[in-house]
């Protein structure tokens, strides 16, 4: 048996498939870390003292102009909305129609001005939210924030202006409330979900809006309109309603620049724009072209506005305002403040003096922040940071000077004005360089690098297909060799060019070229088979008819997977997929038992005149039959298990993912626990039950030990530990302490206990129980049938008898004067038995991770996991496989679409805030030293129905050996002296495995390949959805958090799947070994 | 003959499509705000009704499986009430595949059982004109080479076209149109609906098609 160039190959496609989803990763995922330092009024950024004690009470940082504001959000304000063209004689619905801003800028000039709003991308309404507030770039991982909550944990402007007393009064889209919770003086809320809707948020703000701003109780008062937005999503900029929307936010800004006083400041911005089509989220120069109109009573610019109106970023207006109204600015604003707003209506000296002074507050925020950045992240390039702060040192330098000497009033003006300009400058040129450097490594997406990972997995699935299918050899050696070369040659140019070798790009190209040999290779191989196939004229039009055969044969289970990738493709299906994942199975399933009633194999055509009378039905059938009736129903019963997203508002969540703690009924609290200690129990008594059946339980090793004293006192640990997670904290009164005790050493217990199992499992994975009995010459084979001993039969044990090696005995013995035959108790299940009790152990270990009634959800999944194989079995048994070492496709899909629908039943979805967080904590005590202990028991409590189904996919191949139970060819006429021995083979079970190894290893290849081409195919259709909806409204919200599961989930699946395929070689590794003892005996 | 007989396939094929247009259309005239979409329950009794009465009349006056067994009355009404116990066995039975896969079990109870008797309508019913409660006879039919005279292979067609379309129609539910139609059971009755009526357009279309293919066994 091979066993290393099998597990190498498939460690080789995993690893592309891995290199694929990296390299799509790094052009689509915009991360950053987000920092939890704020600022404060103390902080000593401010100017020097002369400066300082100018200062008015009340305000930080820079003196406070504005006692007010009021920031208008109209979501997706486009900036050809706000402008006002009157040229124009026929304006498109969308023009012209905001007229009075317009008006106000034509007859106030120095009081009201309009401005281009460039937003950054992601362009999605939460995202611009978070950046028009933290002055920062959100992306859409910001590393470092509570994923339990979208919370905005960075520094922001409210959270500023809320720790400097202000009141800050919002209404309006309801996004705002998960963003910033508590932070708001007074807060009206108005659903956002419903796209359809365009006037429920607007109409509420309006009936809120003048009272709030006529009472006065407020500071800063933020009201965000999403009719505009809405109006986009449903019929596009270019409609009649948009007009309509328009008009109405016109009318909106009249009145409320009548109710203001004169010490407030207006703002009127656009979170982002829209493209023709009304959608938003991507980096096109429509979606990130927003309007922001600034206006004021008093007088606020020094001079008339440019003809064109002004560009400036949206992360500008946090510095701005912050500063205007007197707060800090926020720790992570990387924004530049706007000068023309400092200037106010002073001599033009006076003025750049102003100016310069909140630059150099604003430069040596922006410093700290890259400083404090730098230390925890090094994605920011870090000669490009060098850079900067040379700029930023030399520039301060002067700016010293500058003030020395204007304090030394040795300056006369036209010098003064001159160095002024040139010191303003140099500020606006590092921050702007700054801006830049971050904007390049966290707003953009790369469009190559998304492309190069999605062909790389592409590939990597056509390679998977194709290796599955073929018969010949795995070519190997080459593509790695290759694959090493490139890589080698890149990382040396890497580093004669002074780069530091990016390890991402580096494995990509080598797995490029890797898969490019590979596939070179079998191109060569190809057409010698070809050949090879057609040399025999006739065979070849029957190898044709075959093949439409085979490819129709394909074609029902590539449907549904077809169906289910398609799927990923809708936010709504993936929205539903805890509904579609089992739709399908039971549909795949249904058809399978359609398709062979449809081919006939269901009735029994013995002869010719029994087909036209009585369609008499095989036994086996009904077996079928009750299984696929069982399926049915544990697949309706998991549904009960189910999380709730919160696109589905009618939806609530499953009662059973609450812990028992949660209980207030202590009768039904107790029945619970019972019922679930009792389910427990019983799946270690099925366990035990079934490994007796086998007869892998007889032998006396210490994993069959384990198996028999060691669940039982893992199942205890696993209740005891539930009945003191469960129980009331206060009752317990005295007892606190050793319940705290309690509650860690338990689930220590039960994760030694099991990784004590796994360890003996792979020291000595042999359940098998050797018997030597001596016997007269004739009855060589007579075993099976013998060792009729009463205490044996009582043992419900199936003795296996391997033949080769009794054949050596018998020849090695020959010279004794009596044989000796060995029963091997269980060999013909060892394989399986391993496997299982894996399974068992890893279940143990999830299940404790998962509140207590979870466990129910994994019994529903053994069940299913189990009757997903008999069904399998009898499918092939009914059908009649010719090839019994090569799993069918269906079976694979099958699988694979349990292993989704139980990712759902076991209480999770494809969404940060209903990730398991409470799974880090079960054995630990809120304390972890490190980030990689917590990482994995929240991993594997996500996912672990992948991990159970990867470690169980050999079964598929080895559940038909197993279940090749004795007696169903019994029927037969008993024929002469071969009878015996074809009976002796009939039993071999998953030694039929062992007597051609090379086949095994193909076999368990391709049972790999298959897998990992399912999983890649839906990984492929997910990468390719979150390329191409990523201007979808529903991109960061659905499609990108299904992405990210999707791969975690196939980077799960796929190593557990070498696992799993390890094991089972490890098992063989031991039989063989076993066999040469035996020998030498 | 054969060509004669594919005609008459046609012909009554086409009335059983033309019946349920109609009971889309004529309610309506006796009946205000009556839509499909809107008084789905009551369209569904409608259609199932007149779809089991028509097939039920033109099995009785063409009688496509001549029984030239002479039988009593006794023997008729046992048949008959085999045939009643046979159809509400098998609209419990899709009630509780429809559940199975996924339909809410206790809310909308009435719709899931009228979405069952409708696809009994479309499925069992055909069945018991055609063969009798006779289940080997219905398993032949429905396998490989099961099909007997143009009248089975025309069964075997309406019936895999109103599940596949019974099957499909789920697919637009979980869509975000808010849509009338998207109601459970709705799209899947009336893809159902659609199904059965392509099956019974493309039914004599495909016989006649194939017909030098079909070579049915004789008796
Ligand atoms: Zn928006
Ligand atoms: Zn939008």
């Amino acid at each position: 048996m091979q066993r290393w160039p099998v597990l190498l190959f498939l460690a080789w496609v995993c690893f592309l498939f891995f290199a694929g989803i990296g390299l799509f990763m790094s052009g689509f995922l915009l991360t950053r870390i987000e920092l939890t330092s704020s600022s404060s009024c103390s902080d000593p950024l401010v100017p020097p003292p002369w400066e300082r004690q100018s200062l008015p009470p009340g305000s930080c940082w820079a003196p406070q102009r504005f006692s007010k504001a009021v920031l208008v959000i109209i979501d997706a304000l486009h900036f050809e909305f706000a402008r006002f063209n009157p040229a124009k004689a026929s304006p498109l619905p969308y023009e012209n129609k905001l007229s009075f801003l317009h008006h106000l800028a034509t007859s106030e000039p120095r009081h009201a001005r309009l401005y281009r709003f460039r937003a950054d991308p992601p362009t999605a309404t939460m995202q611009r939210i978070k950046g028009l507030t933290t002055g920062s770039l959100p992306t859409f991982i910001d590393v470092g924030s509570n994923f339990a909550t979208y919370a905005i944990q960075e520094d922001n402007l409210l959270a500023q202006l809320v720790q400097n007393g202000r009141r800050v009064v919002f209404m309006g889209d309801d996004t705002w409330e998960g963003l910033f919770p508590n932070k708001f003086f007074r807060s009206y809320f108005f659903p956002s979900f419903n796209v359809k809707d365009l006037h429920t948020v607007d109409d509420g703000i309006l009936q809120h809006l003048y009272p709030t701003v006529d009472s006065g109780e407020w500071d800063m008062l933020i009201a965000h309109f999403l009719g505009v937005d809405h109006c986009g999503h449903k019929h596009g900029p270019d409609h009649p309603e948009m007009a309509k929307k328009l008009t109405q936010m016109n009318e909106m800004l009249k009145s409320l620049v009548d109710h203001l006083g004169n010490d407030t400041l207006l703002l009127v911005a656009g979170d982002h724009g829209m493209t023709e089509t009304g959608d938003h989220g991507g980096d096109s120069e429509k979606e990130v072209n927003a309007a922001l109109f600034v206006y004021s009573k008093t007088s606020l610019f020094g001079t008339d506005p440019p003809e064109e109106p002004e560009a400036i970023p949206q992360v500008n207006l946090v510095p701005t305002l912050a500063l205007l109204l007197g707060v800090p600015i926020p720790y992570s604003s990387i924004g530049e403040v706007m000068p023309e707003l400092f200037s106010g209506d002073s001599s033009a000296v006076s003025a750049a003096l102003q100016q310069l002074s909140v630059y150099h507050i604003n430069a040596k925020q922006v410093d700290r922040f890259l400083h404090s950045y730098s230390l925890v992240a090094q994605d920011l390039p870090a000669e490009q940071l060098q850079r900067l702060q040379e700029l930023l040192s030399s520039t301060m330098e002067e700016h010293t000077q500058f003030l020395a000497q204007v304090q030394g009033k040795t300056l006369v003006p036209p010098e003064l004005e001159s160095w002024l300009g040139s010191l303003i400058s140099r500020f606006q040129l590092y921050l702007r360089e700054a801006r830049a450097v971050c904007t390049q490594s966290w707003a953009r997406f790369r469009p190559l690098r998304m492309v190069g990972g999605c062909t790389l997995i592409a590939t990597s699935c056509l390679l998977c297909y194709v290796e599955s299918d073929s018969f010949y050899r795995v070519c190997l050696l080459y593509p790695l060799l290759w694959g090493l070369v490139v890589a080698v040659l890149l990382v040396l140019a890497r580093v004669f060019t002074q780069e530091g070798p990016d390890l991402l790009l580096v494995s990509s190209w080598a797995a490029a070229a890797s898969q490019l040999v590979f596939f070179w290779h079998w191109w060569g191989q190809h057409p010698k088979q070809a050949r090879l196939a057609g040399s025999q004229p006739p065979l070849a039009s029957v190898g044709l008819r075959q093949r439409i055969r085979e490819w129709l044969g394909l074609a029902f289970p590539m449907g549904i997977l077809l169906f289910r990738c398609g799927a990923m493709f809708s936010d709504s299906f993936v929205v539903a997929e805890a509904r579609v994942a089992p739709f399908m199975l039971v549909s795949l399933v249904m058809l399978l038992v359609g398709k062979l009633h449809w081919d006939g194999h269901l009735t029994a055509s013995e002869g010719p005149k029994q087909q036209l009378l009585g369609f008499s039905y095989r036994r086996e059938i009904w077996y079928l039959l009750c299984f696929v009736a069982a399926l049915l129903v544990c697949v309706r019963l998991s549904s009960f298990f189910h999380q709730c997203r919160e696109e589905i508002p009618q939806c609530r969540p499953s009662l059973f993912l609450s812990p028992l703690a949660s209980l207030r009924n202590t009768r039904a609290k107790n029945l619970f626990y019972l019922l679930c200690v009792a389910l427990l129990a019983g799946l270690v008594y099925a366990v035990r039950r079934w490994l007796r059946h086998y007869g892998n339980l007889n032998s006396s090793d210490p994993l069959v030990l384990f198996v028999r004293w060691g669940f039982p006192l893992v199942v205890l640990c696993i209740a005891c530990y539930w009945a003191v997670a469960s129980s009331a904290d206060d009752s317990l009164g005295k007892l606190q302490e050793l319940v705290q005790v309690a509650v860690v050493a338990f689930p220590w217990a039960v994760y030694g206990l099991a990784s004590v199992g796994l360890l003996l499992l792979l020291c000595n994975p042999m359940t098998v129980l050797a018997k030597t009995t001596w016997e007269s010459a004739e009855s060589i084979v007579t075993p099976y049938l013998g060792v009729p001993t009463s205490e044996v039969d009582l043992l419900h044990v199936i003795p296996q008898i391997y033949k080769r090696m009794q054949e050596s005995q018998k020849s090695r013995l020959e010279r004794d004067s009596c044989r000796a035959t060995v029963a091997a108790y269980g060999l013909g299940s060892v394989y399986s038995a391993a496997l299982v009790i894996a399974l068992t152990l890893l279940g143990f270990f999830l299940m404790l991770l998962h509140s207590e009634r979870m466990s129910l959800a994994f019994l529903l999944l053994f069940l299913e996991a189990f009757v997903l194989l008999h069904i399998h079995t009898c499918a092939r048994g009914l059908a009649g496989d010719a090839e019994p070492f090569s799993v069918p496709w269906y079976a694979v899909i099958s699988w694979l679409l349990a292993a989704s629908q139980f990712f759902y039943s076991t209480g999770h979805q494809p969404i940060f805030p209903a990730i398991h967080w409470n799974a880090a904590f079960v054995g630990f005590n809120l304390d972890h030293s490190t980030n990689l202990l917590p990482a994995v028991l929240v991993g594997a409590n996500t996912f672990a129905s992948h991990i159970l189904f990867a470690v169980g996919c050999p079964l598929l191949l080895l559940w038909p050996f197993v279940c090749e139970m004795p007696g169903s060819q019994r029927k037969k006429p008993k024929k002469e002296p071969r009878e015996e021995l074809q009976e002796v083979e009939e039993h071999m079970m998953e030694m039929r495995l062992r007597e051609s190894p090379e086949k095994f290893s193909t076999a368990l290849l391709q049972l790999g390949l298959k897998y990992l081409f399912v999983l890649g195919t839906q990984l492929l259709a997910c990468v390719c959805a979150a390329m191409i909806l990523r201007r979808h409204l529903m991109v960061w919200k659905v499609f990108a958090p299904k992405f990210l599961f999707e791969s975690l989930g196939f980077v799960v699946s796929s190593i557990c799947l070498l696992l799993g395929i390890s094991l089972v070689m490890r098992v063989d590794c031991a039989v063989s070994t076993w066999f040469s003892q035996l020998q030498l005996r | 003959m054969r060509e004669a007989e594919i005609r008459k396939l046609f012909a009554v094929n086409l009335l059983c499509v033309f019946s349920i247009i109609l009971t889309a259309v004529v309610p309506t005239v006796f009946w205000d705000g009556f839509t499909v979409v809107g008084t789905h329950l009551t369209w569904l009794r409608i259609c199932s009704v007149s779809v089991s009465a028509v097939n039920i009349v033109l099995h009785l006056i063409l009688k496509p499986n001549l029984s030239p067994k002479r039988s009593s009355f006794a023997h008729k009404i046992s048949r008959f009430l085999k045939c009643c116990i046979y159809f509400f066995m098998s609209c419990v039975l899709f009630h509780v595949i429809i559940v199975l896969y996924g339909a809410p079990l206790i809310e909308s109870v009435t719709e899931t059982f009228l979405f069952a008797v409708l696809l009994s309508t479309f499925t069992t019913l055909q069945c018991l004109c055609m063969l009798g409660p006779n289940l080997q006879a219905w398993i032949r039919v429905f396998s490989k080479n099961g099909a007997m005279s143009i009248w089975e292979s025309s069964l075997q067609i309406t019936t895999m076209c109103g599940i596949l379309g019974a099957w499909f129609g789920a697919f637009p539910i979980p869509l975000d149109w808010d849509r009338p139609w998207q109601v459970w059971p709705v799209s899947c009755s009336l893809g159902a609906t659609f199904g059965y009526m392509a099956g019974l357009i493309i039914a004599p279309l495909w016989i006649h098609w194939n017909r030098k293919q079909l070579t049915y066994k004789s008796r």
